[in-house]
Order: structure tokens, then C-alpha cells, then sequence
């Protein structure tokens, strides 16, 4: 436990500095283009519904669907889309808020104000926002506590946070990292809640002193907060940078620390971007936003590159080279070493009952049996593949966490599974994989792909060379396994696997290139 | 001073609406608007400082069309008071009085000085009232500042819509009184819209009766109740003459009611 969480807790400024930022910003921008257009509602009317409906409408969009659809709409992955998707979603409690306090303001008042002799912009800045303003600050800090949630959801399009923690807490089983996460997020939104609250109290009381304090304290914990973001920003400021990226599993976990470790061994000042789909993890290479992470070449091969037909290792591997640097702007270092493919897989001892020992068994029987699946795996072109090819029937398909995929057939939840052929839980949950006969599921050889930009710098290549056709099946498969099911951390993890790859390197061995496997 | 020169106001409703209106106003007089609710007497009030705008006809301040002028800046120099009162809550007696002078810039010590003045005028020691909110104030009190506010910018024309409305009966009997001062002291030209025949009375040189959006009978009390030039003019001016009538024959029964039991 005590090592548990110190190794997390290492983790904890940087990611609570981002998540301030990313919370911070996103509500200041949220005011600043909430307030005009409030003004616009109040002085016309008609324009208020639409308004507040378009608002309305934005927040019903579940949080992390509203994130990820910012990736595809930008075109990038990282801050900016999570910023962006905060931001439209931190402006409904502000403008309404504004629009509501306005209106509430006494019709008297408003009367008074205009016979007078104020203009409009006169009315609303000297009398409709004062008066407004302990109603708009409620909004405000209604905003801050919705966007400190939210926030934590912007891991999976690359931007840290303190989600990072809850992530890969998930992924990885470590309930220590998901605490973390949490109790990082709760403390925030309790402290914005306060600050902010002083300042309502300042607007209700119309004391000015009261507003500097809340505005003083505010500035200060949000300083202090982001110390570590500065402090590596100088810090580091004229060593070259470099992007790691990992989609949202335990191996992906793994396999970019190792990456991140070898980088920074070579002098990199390295970011690391977690909890990435597939899709956006991949574009976001493409376009330079991410300088490396760990692909599959069967998933290049049928969701890339959208073939269907079979195909062995070596010219699935050889071909998707060549598309990725023709079509993609990717460079395909070369293959790990093993291989992490996708397999059906069930119960090894309801298997034997049934008499299913390849897929073409388990079709038979498919009628009676329910499917579990990883949230991507029923819309991946490689299912739609199997499905055809041995005419897949199943009575009942279920999607689930990857995570909590394997204790579902284990426990009968379900009767076969899309599991992961490297995943350590195969073995641990006495679960067999399924032959594929007509070999109708791609190779999955794990290939390291690099951005053209990152491709053209050697130290950049160099570094990452020696991983190539280091890393066996079994040895991929015990690392997982001692994170799933040991509880190690993904720190200690990589560099296990590290240190085996240092010891078995002789430096007279050249580096092996295709066809490892 | 003020003249309306056949106005017309069409409100798609028809409530408030005036048609073909004329009226003049001279400088120094108190006019008082007199009639029912929704007889277009609050609309009449409002042409004036534009915050209604006529859709036919033409109103004219000392000669000049108040359409030539920029509605902001005529607001400003004409007074408003009405019912609602509306103070700015957020801001202190003070500052609700220095509300115009601030809108045109006057000087901090013009309006410091302006401020005591006309807190003195409107009978609340500045000393006392000056740093006070809105809220810690009693209805009379809230419509002396409006008072106060409305006549800030050295104003000689003072709008009032049913000013003493919102407040007690006997505070109300002490607003009028200070109003009459104020109005003589300062040589404003008052129009004041009221649907309290005898507060009419009381406050106005002239009466303009008005009944579903016309003037039935313009002139001075004593004129409208002694050649009133219709029946329902006639009654008005006679209500309160009636009330009185009654009241002093209620108090006047009771008292003999009284007397008789103590012979007994």
C-alpha cells in the first residue's frame, strides 16, 4: 500500500496542475463568451430560447461522448479539444444564470433606470449585472463543479488530468490510482466551490473587500496549483520533446512507459498520453499530434486499411508499412515480438462439456451462448469478418469494460469472450482461446509506429530500437499478468520487463527487424 | 411650455391608448391628469420624456419637437417619478440621487453638494441618509429619494405617475405638502397623473379630466366644478364634496348615539 501509493502520488502535482488549468480555463473562457451572450438574450428576447436550448441540448450529450466528438471536429487531440468540450459545457449554468438573474431584476428598477435617462448598455452594466451578479456567481460556481468532473474525462483525447489516475486506476485494477483520482477531483471541486461561494457572498452583500479576497485567493491557490506545470515548463525548456500515446488497456499501459523510459533515457523530456481510443490515437499520430505509441498490424490491416481478405504475418506487416507511409504519414519501426490478437475465448472447462474447441464448434452452438465483447470489439471490421466467415449466431452480445471482460466469462456471466491472446488473465481465469481455422482474424503482431517527424530524428529511432523483437509472448503476457491480476504497478512492470530486455541484449547482436515473432 | 398637438397612441390591445390629443402645459403650473385606470393618462404622461412614443401628433417642449431630440438626453432633463420608486438597490441614497449628475459628468463636489441640498429639500438630513441602502428605508422615505433623484440635474420639468400610490394614507397627506413647497420653492412645472380625485385637488393649479384616451375638460377646480362641461365631470368633482358629506355624518350619528346613552 505504502509503495502503491507513493508511486502514484509522484503523479499527483503534475496531473492536478493540468486539471486546474484545464478547469480554470475553461470556466474563464465559458464566462467570457457566456456574459455576451447573455446581453444578446436580455436585449433580444426572442434570441433567449434558442439560446438556452442550444445549451441545454449540449449539456444532455453525455461528457465523454461531447470530448471525444471533439477530436474528429478539430482535427487534433490534446488540450485543446478537451478545452473546447469544457467550455460548451461549462456555459449553460452560466448563461442561464445571467439571463434568469437578469430578468429577475425589479421591473420598478429597470423602469426607473430608463426615465433617467440611461442608455441600454448603461441599464445593463450599471443596474441588470449588479443586480444580477449573486445569481450569475451561483451559476458560475455551479459551472466549476460540473467542469471539475468533466475534466477528469479528457484523459481518453490526451489531455492530462487528474482522470489519468482513474484511467488507467480502471485499466489496470489499481484501486489506489482510482482513489487518487477522485479524492484529487473532490478536493478541487470543494475548494473552487468555496472560493467562489465567497464571492457570491460578496455580490449578495455588495462588499467589495469580500470580492477582492475571494478574487485574491482564487488567483493565488490557482498559482500555487499550477506551480509544477511552470516549473517543468522552464525546467526542461531546451530538451526535445516527445509524445507518447497508449490506448486503453493494461499492455498499452505498459508498453508506453517502457517507451517513455527508453526516450528519456535518451535525454527526451516525454509526455505521456493515455487512455487514447484506437481511432484517435492513431490520427493523432498521423498529424504529428503523438510521436509514438504501440499499434497491432491486424488492426491496421482491417480498420486502417479496410481489407478483409487473409493474409499471413509478414505481408500484413509488409503492406501496412507501406500504406501507413504512403497513406498516413506513419512510420512503421517494426514489430515487439509478440503477438496480442483477438481471440474468442471461454471457460476452459465449459468448453470441454460442450465439445467447442475452435469457432467453427462454437457456431453450432452459438444460438444458445452469449458473446461478450470490449466496448470497441462489435463495431471493429475483424468481428464483422469472424462473424461472416463461420456464420456467428450468438443469442445474447454484451459489451463490457476490457477490464471486467474476463471475470464475466469466468463467472458465467457470459459463455465466450473477445479476449486479448497477451493477456495474463487467460491463464489466470483457467480460460482457453478458441482455434480460428479458417484463419479469419488478421495477425495482431505488436508493431511500434512512429510520426514521419519522429521517424526522421535517428537519437529519436535509436532509442527505441533495441525493443524491437525483445519483447516475447510470454514475457508480454507475465508483465500484464502481474499487473491485472498481482497488483504490481505499470511502473514496476516496465521496468521489469526493462531489465530483461537490458540483460538478454548482446551488443554484438544486431537488432532484429521483420518477421520476429 | 409643453404642448401635445393632436396626438394619437394605438396600443394593439387598446388598453392606454389616446386619440387626438391636445394639451398645454404652462411653465410653473401643476397639471394633474385625472381619471380611471386604463384611460390613457399614464401613456399621456409618457410622450413626454419619449418613453412612449406617439403614433400620430406632435409634442413639443418649449417649441421644440421632442422627436429632434435623443431620447437619452431628454430623460435627463426632465424628472420622473412614479409608484414603483424604483431605487437602485445596490446603490446608496447617495449614490440614487447622484444617479443624472453622474450620467453627465458633473464634478464629485457638484454632485457631493447637489446631493445634501436636495436631501435637505426633500426632508431627510443628509448626515443621516446619505450612506443609507434603499432597503433601510420606509416606503415615504424610498419616494423622497425618488423625489430627490428625479430633480438631481437642476430640473424645472418633474413627471409624476401616481407618485404617493405606494405609500400610507398619512404619509402620503405630508409628501403632498412637501411636494407644493418644492414645486413653488424650485418653480417646477409639474405633471402629476393621479386616479385620487381629492389628492387632484389638493396639488393641481389644473385639472385635465381624461376618460378612454381624451380630455373631457381641462381648468381649474373651481372652473370644473362650477361650469364642468359634462355630467361625468360634474360627479368627479363632486366626490369628494359627497365623501366628506358622509363621513361627517358617521361621526357626526355616533356622536349623538353616544350622547344619548349618557342621558339615560
Amino acid at each position: 500500500m505504502g509503495e502503491a501509493f507513493q508511486a502514484q502520488w509522484a503523479h499527483f502535482p503534475n496531473y492536478f496542475a493540468h486539471h486546474v488549468l484545464l478547469t480554470v480555463g475553461a470556466l474563464a473562457i465559458g464566462i467570457l463568451f457566456s456574459l455576451p451572450l447573455a446581453a444578446l438574450a436580455l436585449r433580444r428576447p426572442a434570441l433567449a430560447p434558442p439560446l438556452l436550448g442550444l445549451s441545454s441540448i449540449i449539456q444532455t450529450i453525455p461528457g465523454l461522448a461531447l470530448l471525444a466528438l471533439m477530436v474528429p471536429l478539430l482535427g487534433r487531440i490534446g488540450v485543446v479539444p478537451a478545452l473546447v468540450a469544457l467550455v460548451l459545457y461549462s456555459m449553460l449554468p452560466i448563461l442561464r444564470n445571467a439571463v434568469t438573474g437578469a430578468n429577475e431584476v425589479d421591473p420598478n428598477v429597470l423602469e426607473a433606470a430608463r426615465g433617467i435617462g440611461m442608455t441600454d448598455q448603461q441599464i445593463l452594466v450599471r443596474v441588470q449585472l449588479p443586480l444580477a451578479l449573486p445569481v450569475l456567481v451561483a451559476g458560475i460556481r455551479t459551472a466549476a463543479v460540473w467542469t471539475v468532473g468533466m475534466a477528469t474525462l479528457s484523459t481518453p483525447v490526451g489531455a492530462t488530468s487528474l482522470g489519468n489516475f482513474i484511467f488507467s486506476g480502471l485499466q489496470t485494477q489499481n484501486t489506489v490510482a482510482v482513489l487518487m483520482g477522485c479524492f484529487g477531483a473532490a478536493v478541487l471541486a470543494i475548494a473552487l466551490d468555496g472560493l467562489i461561494r465567497l464571492g457570491e457572498w460578496a455580490a449578495a452583500r455588495r462588499s467589495a473587500r469580500l470580492a477582492w479576497t475571494s478574487i485574491g485567493l482564487l488567483a493565488i491557490s490557482i498559482g500555487l496549483a499550477c506551480l509544477p506545470i511552470l516549473a517543468a515548463g522552464f525546467g526542461d525548456s531546451n530538451r526535445p520533446r516527445a509524445t507518447v500515446g497508449a490506448k486503453t488497456f493494461t499492455e498499452q499501459y505498459i508498453l508506453a512507459e517502457l517507451i517513455a523510459t527508453k526516450l528519456r533515457q535518451a535525454g527526451f523530456d516525454v509526455t505521456l498520453r493515455e487512455g487514447l481510443g484506437s481511432t484517435v490515437a492513431f490520427n493523432a499520430l498521423s498529424n504529428g499530434d503523438l510521436d509514438v505509441y504501440v499499434d497491432y498490424s491486424g488492426t491496421i490491416w482491417a480498420n486502417y486499411m479496410k481489407r478483409t481478405d487473409p493474409a499471413n504475418s509478414e505481408i500484413v506487416l509488409e503492406t501496412s508499412q507501406e500504406w501507413l507511409a504512403n497513406e498516413a504519414g506513419i512510420q512503421l519501426l517494426g514489430p515487439l515480438g509478440f503477438e496480442n490478437a483477438y481471440a474468442i475465448a471461454m471457460k476452459s472447462q465449459a468448453a470441454r462439456l460442450k465439445g467447442i474447441s475452435d469457432l467453427s464448434d462454437l457456431a453450432e452452438q452459438a444460438p444458445q451462448l452469449a458473446l461478450g465483447g470490449d466496448y470497441e470489439f462489435f463495431a471493429r471490421p475483424e468481428w464483422r469478418e469472424v462473424e461472416a466467415a463461420y456464420g456467428l449466431k450468438f443469442r445474447e452480445q454484451r459489451s463490457f469494460d476490457s477490464a471486467l471482460m474476463y471475470g464475466a466469462v469466468a463467472d458465467g456471466h457470459v459463455d465466450a469472450i473477445s479476449a486479448f491472446s497477451s493477456d495474463g488473465r487467460i491463464a489466470a481465469y483457467d480460460l482457453v482461446v478458441l482455434d480460428d481455422p479458417l484463419q479469419a482474424f488478421p495477425p495482431y503482431d505488436a508493431v511500434i509506429l512512429l510520426s514521419d517527424l519522429a521517424a526522421q530524428n535517428p537519437r529519436f529511432v535509436e532509442a527505441l530500437r533495441p525493443l524491437l523483437g525483445a519483447i516475447g509472448d510470454s514475457q508480454m503476457r507475465e508483465a500484464n499478468r502481474r499487473v491485472d491480476l498481482d497488483g504490481a504497478s505499470v511502473h514496476s512492470a516496465a521496468a521489469e520487463l526493462a531489465s530483461e530486455i537490458a540483460s538478454r541484449a548482446r551488443p554484438s547482436d544486431p537488432p532484429p527487424n521483420f518477421g520476429a515473432r | 411650455m409643453i404642448s401635445l398637438q393632436n396626438v394619437s397612441k394605438i396600443y394593439p390591445g387598446g388598453v392606454g391608448a389616446i386619440e387626438r390629443l391636445s394639451l398645454e402645459i404652462e411653465a410653473g403650473e401643476t397639471l394633474v391628469l385625472l381619471g380611471a385606470s386604463g384611460c390613457g393618462k399614464t401613456t399621456t404622461l409618457k410622450l413626454i420624456n419619449r418613453l412612449v412614443e406617439p403614433t400620430s401628433g406632435t409634442v413639443l417642449i418649449e417649441g421644440r419637437d421632442v422627436t429632434s431630440l435623443d431620447p437619452v438626453v431628454l430623460r435627463r432633463q426632465i424628472g420622473y417619478v412614479f409608484q414603483g420608486i424604483g431605487l437602485f438597490p445596490h446603490w446608496t441614497v447617495a449614490e440614487n440621487v447622484a444617479a443624472i449628475p453622474k450620467l453627465l459628468g458633473w464634478s464629485d463636489a457638484r454632485i457631493q453638494d447637489r446631493v445634501d441640498t436636495l436631501l435637505n429639500d426633500v426632508g431627510l438630513p443628509p448626515d443621516a441618509y446619505r450612506a443609507r441602502r434603499p432597503a433601510e428605508l420606509s416606503g415615504g422615505q424610498q419616494q423622497r429619494v425618488g423625489v430627490a433623484r428625479a430633480l438631481a440635474a437642476e430640473t424645472r420639468i418633474l413627471l409624476m405617475d401616481e407618485p404617493f400610490g405606494a405609500v400610507d394614507p398619512i404619509t402620503r397627506d405630508g409628501l403632498q405638502e412637501q411636494i407644493k413647497q418644492i414645486q413653488k420653492q424650485l418653480d417646477l412645472t409639474i405633471i402629476l397623473v393621479t386616479h385620487d380625485v381629492s389628492e387632484a385637488l389638493l396639488l393641481a393649479d389644473r385639472l385635465a379630466i381624461m376618460d378612454s384616451g381624451r380630455i373631457l375638460q381641462v381648468g381649474s377646480a373651481h372652473e370644473l366644478s362650477t361650469q364642468p362641461a359634462d355630467p361625468q365631470v360634474a360627479s368627479l368633482l363632486a366626490m369628494p364634496r359627497r365623501q366628506s358629506k358622509r363621513l361627517q355624518s358617521i361621526i357626526g350619528a355616533g356622536a349623538t348615539a353616544r350622547d344619548r346613552s349618557d342621558d339615560d
